[in-house]
């Protein structure tokens, strides 16, 4: 049994986020995190490494760059990295980005008794679509916005979250699951694990290593391949400005008070 | 000469400081108040590998080396020092002595559970009548067929009560003079082994400080460390050690103070500006970054040079001394500390003096890093001995 | 003849899915319906809502009333409970039936599994989360004036563009894109709840609706999960949403976290309206994930929204910039949240909340 993880790295949008003079983020000047929800699958994976022994595989598309990353997930606990990395994958919408993923997971091979985990979705893009494309093209069963992961021989139960509550959900491996935050809380890299993970093998698929998948072919990858174009890409006017009051005492908050009545906001 | 740090040791650097942030900080300021021993967190620093830093995984250490363990220390120090001492103490005083000077049967017996952080460790050799001058040691060790009956009171033990193995320094032989003094492996259940009263403490507050006391304690012959007469220099060289971890936990002290003045000068405004944007502060603060990064550059130092010589022992070869680059980095790095946090309270002006702040807590805590395991007078003394200045 | 998504010209009509649970439609149908029916018009094409369930014929009508000029329905009992499975199937079958050229799906936690599972198998494109849409070129550029920096006079646009337009936040709102989907049909897009605006009800409208019914060819073999059961939640769920005043709690309270949640309940009960939080206090255990306003969390546009000791990160932001009315206290006064204050007060929350919370009781007792 193994459980492969998809993850991604994504620019840390909790600091400040810097826009070129064009409209599109200036990636260079931001700190780059593994995304949360991808996290928590890689938490979720670990757990069930702990209980039933299983292969933990962390899987990443994206640029060089994002070895640290998966190196930083074998520190945690993870037994092997793939970086799926390669000129022609640039430029990938969900649909191709996907695509691309489930061709990686391929070569890794799916067996009787695997689980693809996913987050739920990515800060930078907020889409939530990845997770549930792979599972489309892997023909895998999937359940979103698990809260709450039980295995039990091939039968996984998931609490599958919804906006007014939950669902309880039975799925059978080989299954995708995507990860929201409310299903546990990552651990840290261990010492030691800093130090075996120098050991873990981190391989690198590219376009020759996926090319021979039928998922991958020049029309449905990258850019060109991507169903998605953006149209237009542009930053909010900036909304009038505030005030600041003065002081912060007794007379500024009635003051303020009376703005707001006078203004018959409150 | 390369300054930069390995990718190793870079993401060493990211976790422990994830790991404070997230852990350690919270509850600094509970710990002093309340004058609590954060176990805890001592836990979690176990699970994550933090209390077998240094050591090889065959006795269940992390596998890392001495400098890895500097920067453990000087990272949960910047948040909080009770914890940084916690590590340093059961590190440097308990596992090094036990690792560096114990037969295989002892390394098997004791490292495993005190490297997972299953159990926690201590030293004591400080007594009543014996704090420098380590050497005039009361507490005996008369050898009684299989064990040996130990007798006499260590004071300021750090960790005691919640340490399960302590290193206890006795005389074996009091005509011998520093030549009687020997080493032994105390565990708490011993019989005739107790834990006195606790210090109330200017600083570190929340790191156990107290008495043993050992009445006819029984200590099996094979709990001997080293061989007899061989106890002070077990000592001084464990204190070797040690001195790296409390100069990294000064470091972390000052550099954490540092961090949290750049903080606050650039919120607090007087005049009609920021305290940042007054070149008081400002030279100040790059005196005090000064100060910190100086001692930082020792303290790597001397941990590199003791991992050096853990190399060179481990391989059956005479290691070089670290002994004088110990005692520099530790001098230096206290007395930084504590100019620094004394300089961060000033910045802050009357906040700094309250508890609302981390940084009175911080010039506490900074005080006895010039004080504990050899104050900075013995520092002195061993850099110049080491100079041939006698 | 095979189905082939880039026919484009084989493409015809606005299609919503139509989300309904345990027989209840979802309140983000009729804002989807209301803002499909102003694209159906542009194109000048039919707008249908799919309708998926277990005996919800009468749900047809509620939907016509908002605008829907057809329902495509959809009824099996192995539709009773929402399977990604066996809705994506119907769904799919439907869509490769009667090819509308654009499908609209609520953002739900529903919706966002469906949508991108449908995608996937069309061969299509989809644009997660959407907050504006537009057909016609013009009415974009509008749009663009008005909600952009762009210089929109400068540029060329194609005036006779008829592609879907969906704008949806990036970044957590720091960038704004519009997406496209030129050479694929059904365009898809799935649809932030509470952003389109829901249009009267017409019963005329209602009265004359039009149901068809594609054949389900749906078996319990396509099924591969089970739902076991479906539960609300216990616990009393924090109507963010639609609450007129929000009190909100950051980081700041960490120096007291009781007494900052109840400085703030007490703020909220003054005004009438609900706490909630940011990510750093739910992620610290603090308050419940319900409360969570931002880009993880819910996306709230009250009258007023008070952020107490929230430093105003971009994810907060993305979730409550639109408010009409935000109030900022917070002790660093370069922070971020004051960019976007209506009002900005630099102090102590511990301090300024009570006093605050004094002074509107009385505002409010002097107009009673």
């Amino acid at each position: 049994m193994k459980v492969i993880v998809c993850v991604k790295q994504v620019p840390d949008t909790s600091g400040k986020v810097a826009v070129n003079p064009d409209g599109t983020l200036n990636r260079a000047s931001m700190q780059t995190i593994t995304n949360p929800d991808d996290m928590n699958a890689v938490e979720a994976a670990l757990k069930l490494k702990d209980e039933t022994g299983c292969k933990v595989v962390v899987v990443s598309m994206g640029p060089p760059p994002a070895m640290g990353m998966l190196r930083e997930l074998l520190a945690m606990g993870a037994d092997e990295g793939v970086l799926i990395s390669g000129r022609e994958f640039g430029g990938s919408d969900t649909y191709a980005t996907s695509q691309i993923i489930a061709a990686g997971i391929n070569h890794l091979g799916i067996e009787k008794d695997d689980i693809v985990m996913c987050g739920r979705q990515a800060i930078d893009g907020d889409t939530a679509q990845v997770g549930p494309q792979i599972a489309e093209k892997l023909h895998l069963p999937q359940v979103t916005y698990a809260a709450k992961i039980e295995k039990e021989g091939d039968t996984v139960t998931v609490q599958r979250m919804l906006e007014d509550g939950y669902m309880t959900v039975k799925v059978q491996t080989p299954c995708l699951i995507t990860c929201i935050k409310e299903l546990n809380e990552p651990r840290y890299m261990s010492v030691g694990g800093v130090y075996e993970s120098f050991k873990k093998p981190i391989a690198v698929f590219d376009f020759n290593t996926l090319k021979d998948d039928p998922l991958i072919d020049l029309t449905t990858i990258g850019l060109k391949g991507s169903p998605t174009n953006i149209f237009k890409s542009f930053t909010p006017p900036p909304k009038g400005v505030g005030q600041m009051l003065e002081g912060a005492d007794k007379a500024t908050c009635e003051g303020l008070a009376e703005t707001l009545a006078a203004k018959h906001i409150i | 000469m390369d300054f930069n740090l390995s990718q190793e040791h870079l993401m060493l650097r990211d976790l422990y400081r994830k790991f404070a942030e997230n852990e350690v900080k919270p509850l600094a300021e509970e710990v002093d108040e309340e004058e609590r021993f954060p176990m805890e967190t001592v836990k979690k620093l176990a699970r994550y590998g933090f209390m077998g830093i240094p050591f090889p995984t065959k006795y269940g250490g992390a596998g890392g080396d001495i400098l890895a363990y500097a920067m453990a220390v000087e990272e949960l120090s910047k948040c909080c020092a009770t914890t940084g001492v916690i590590v340093s103490a059961h590190t440097s005083l308990c596992c090094a002595p036990i690792f560096e000077n114990g037969t295989e049967e002892q390394k098997m017996k004791y490292l495993p559970a005190l490297l997972s952080g299953e159990k926690i460790g201590a030293f004591g050799l400080t007594e009543p009548g014996a704090g420098t001058d380590a050497a005039g040691q009361q507490t005996t060790a008369v050898l009684e067929g299989d064990h040996y009956v130990l007798n006499g009171t260590k004071i300021f033990i750090t960790n005691a009560g919640y340490a399960s193995v302590y290193i206890i320094f006795a005389m074996t032989d009091k005509a011998a003079g520093t030549k009687g003094i020997s080493a032994f492996i105390v565990e708490k259940d011993f019989p005739g082994f107790s834990v006195g009263k606790k210090e109330k403490k200017m600083g570190i507050r929340g790191s156990a400080t107290c008495e043993l006391i050992m009445e006819n304690c029984i200590v099996p012959k094979e709990n001997l460390l080293g061989k007899e007469g061989k106890g002070f220099a077990i000592a001084m060289k464990t204190l070797d050690g040690g001195r790296i971890g409390i100069a990294s936990q000064a470091l972390g002290i000052g550099e954490g103070a540092v961090e949290e003045t750049i903080k606050y000068v650039q919120e607090r405004k007087q005049f009609g500006k920021r305290l940042s944007q007054m070149q008081n502060t400002q030279f100040q603060l790059a005196d005090m970054h000064t100060r910190m990064k100086a001692a930082q550059f020792l303290v790597y130092s001397a941990a590199c040079k003791k991992q050096a010589y853990v190399e060179a022992e481990m391989a059956g070869k005479k290691g070089e001394s670290y002994s004088a680059d110990a005692a520099m980095a530790k001098l230096f790095a206290a007395e930084a500390a504590s100019d620094v946090t004394r300089r961060a309270v000033q910045l802050y002006g009357g906040y700094g003096y309250t508890r609302e702040y981390p940084v009175e807590r911080m010039m506490r805590d900074a005080k006895i890093t010039e004080i504990y395991e050899g104050t900075s007078e013995v520092q002195r003394m061993v850099i110049a001995a080491n100079l041939g200045v006698k | 003849m095979a189905y082939n998504s880039m026919d484009l010209a084989a493409f015809k009509d606005v299609w919503v899915f139509c989300e309904q649970r345990e027989g209840k439609l979802m309140p983000t149908d009729f804002e989807l319906i209301s803002e499909g029916r102003k694209l159906a018009d542009e194109l000048g094409v039919k707008l249908c809502g799919l309708l998926l369930g277990d005996n919800v014929e009468g749900l047809c009508k509620e939907l016509a009333g908002y605008g829907a000029d057809k329902i495509v329905l959809c009824e099996s009992p192995l539709l009773k409970y929402y399977t990604t499975d066996a809705y994506a199937k119907v769904i799919c079958d439907a869509i490769e039936e009667l090819k509308p050229e654009v499908f609209l799906i609520g953002a739900s936690t529903i919706g966002r599994d469906l949508g991108p599972r449908c995608a996937a198998r069309l061969h299509t494109g989809l644009c997660a989360d959407c907050t504006h849409l537009d057909v016609d070129v013009p009415k974009y550029l509008d749009f663009l004036r008005a909600s952009s920096t762009l210089d929109i006079d400068s540029m060329k646009f194609d005036m006779e563009d008829r592609n879907l337009k969906m704008t949806r936040p990036a970044f957590g709102g720091h960038l704004m894109a519009t997406i496209i989907c030129p050479r694929f049909r059904p365009a898809m897009a799935t649809v932030r709840p509470g952003v389109m605006r829901r249009a009267e009800f017409d019963q005329a409208k209602a009265d004359a609706v039009e149901i068809v019914r594609p054949e389900v060819k749906l078996t319990a073999e396509d099924v591969h999960t089970e739902v076991v059961e479906v539960v609300k939640a216990a616990k009393k769920i924090v109507d963010l949403v639609g609450a007129d005043f929000i009190v909100s709690v950051g980081r700041g309270i960490s120096k007291n976290v009781e007494q900052g949640i109840k400085l703030a309940e007490d703020l909220a009960e003054a005004l009438g309206g609900v706490v909630g939080g940011s990510r750093a206090v739910i992620d610290n255990g603090w308050l419940s994930a319900d409360h969570q306003v931002g880009q993880t969390g819910k996306t709230v546009h009250p009258k007023v929204y008070i952020a107490l000791g929230i430093s105003g990160a971009i994810q907060h932001k993305a979730g409550m910039q639109d408010s009409e009315c935000i109030i900022a206290v917070n002790t660093n006064e370069s922070a971020p949240i004051f960019e976007i204050a209506d009002y900005g007060i630099c102090g102590d929350l511990f301090k300024v909340t009570p006093m605050l919370t004094e002074a509107i009781k009385a505002q409010k007792a002097k107009k009673q």
